[in-house]
């Protein structure tokens, strides 16, 4: 969908020519989430669903919609999202317009942030230790299509299992959690040292004392604990940046330890400002820090 | 440890060899049979069992009263009292 497209083009002269009352223009067709297909006439329309999460209310007017101006099926996106296939262009304006209705938006492609993706975090995950499907929420009612140099990817991952791959996104937020001890609970039991894949706890004096330096905050000596002296402390999120997948990877860096809820929207936005103001066109953040340097990158966003 | 020194056990149930999580559904399931307080020994292999029976079984809602090492800890003693 690049704008010297000519097939895109002709588009454009059929949508004007074709329906007048077109409520999706030509902007909103590169903005939206509206996937050329090989066949002649069709695209792939993707919905616009944060956390991979939704009222099955909500899918049945999708299925209907599938069914009333597709052929009935649809694919579920990587990032969690559903995609009608099959749709003529003649039915971009009543698909949009039935599913807007239904409260279900188009996604976006091209230069912009992107859906967010999420586990279930926290809450009924039992590995979750931050609100995950909240956190997706809040991204995709304030960060959701800005535009950007190139596309920008933000994930949610409950814990450091990381099964969304918070680590290989644009910006991604894994959830951590400070272990406390209360001594006079302490059995001495010592599952927590043999739970501990960071060899993080040894015990000194019949009691599991950690090394800061090894822990990463995973949280597993508090969920194996079978007594209550290895307990839940502060919970925040590992901050990751500037992963990508593509014909060239890149993994993410980690920045930061422990952020806490309510700096989640502040570093997105600061992350964002960053990118936008020292990112070329057509670059992900990872190549932009790569070039600019993640010590001007850290200065902007941590300080 | 005195504390599941000083209880009468009222039945044992020897778990090594049996793998995560049966281990943990026969514990669950033979508890279920006992009466409220009384107390189950669990015996448990090294390594996955030892790390992950215990906290289910708190999970379910059961006192653990003690975890024992024997033999140089290559089988655990898993001392729970019904809840």
């Amino acid at each position: 969908m690049t704008e010297d497209n000519p097939e895109l083009e002709g588009l454009e002269a059929r949508l004007e020519t074709e329906s007048k009352a077109l409520h999706v223009n030509l902007n909103e067709l590169k903005s939206g989430g509206y996937i050329k297909q090989r066949q002649k006439d069709k695209f792939t329309i993707r919905l616009r669903c944060p956390g991979g999460a939704m009222s099955v209310e909500r899918m049945r007017k999708i299925a209907e919609v599938a069914e009333k101006y597709a052929e009935g099926r649809v694919h579920l996106s990587v990032r969690q999202s559903i995609e009608i296939l099959d749709v003529d262009i003649a039915h971009f304006d009543a698909v949009a317009e039935e599913l807007r209705e239904a409260g279900q938006d188009i996604a976006s492609c091209g230069p912009r942030v992107r859906v967010p993706t999420a586990c279930g975090g926290c809450e009924y995950n039992p590995n979750g230790l931050m609100d995950t499907q909240a956190h997706a929420l809040m991204v995709d009612e304030k960060f959701f299509g800005t535009e950007c140099p190139h596309k920008f990817k933000i994930t949610f991952a409950g814990c450091q299992i990381d099964c969304p791959r918070a680590r290989g996104a644009d910006l991604g937020f894994v959830g951590q959690v400070e272990p406390e001890l209360v001594p006079a609970e302490c059995t001495a039991c010592e599952i927590c040292v043999k739970r501990c894949e960071d060899d993080a706890l040894v015990m000194v004096d019949g009691l599991p004392v950690r090394d800061i330096e090894k822990c990463t905050l995973c949280g597993d000596c508090v969920k194996a604990c079978p007594f209550d002296a290895m307990i839940q402390g502060q919970a925040g999120y590992a901050i990751w940046v500037g992963g990508k997948g593509g014909k060239k990877m890149r993994l993410s860096d980690h920045i930061l330890d422990m952020a806490q809820e309510e700096d989640v929207e502040g570093l997105i936005q600061k992350t964002l400002d960053w990118y936008i103001a020292n990112g070329d066109k057509r670059e992900r953040i990872g190549r932009t820090i790569d070039r600019v340097g993640m010590d001007d990158f850290k200065e902007e966003v941590l300080s | 440890m005195s504390e599941a020194n000083a209880e009468k056990i009222d039945d044992v149930l020897d778990l090594r060899g049996v793998m995560c999580p049966i281990n943990f559904v026969k514990t669950k399931l033979h508890l279920e049979t006992m009466e409220d307080g009384s107390v189950l020994e669990v015996h448990l292999d090294d390594g996955e069992p030892i790390v992950n029976v215990p906290r289910s079984v708190k999970d379910e809602g059961h006192k653990i009263l003690a975890i024992e090492s024997e033999d140089d800890g290559s089988w655990y003693k898993l001392i729970v009292r019904k809840t």
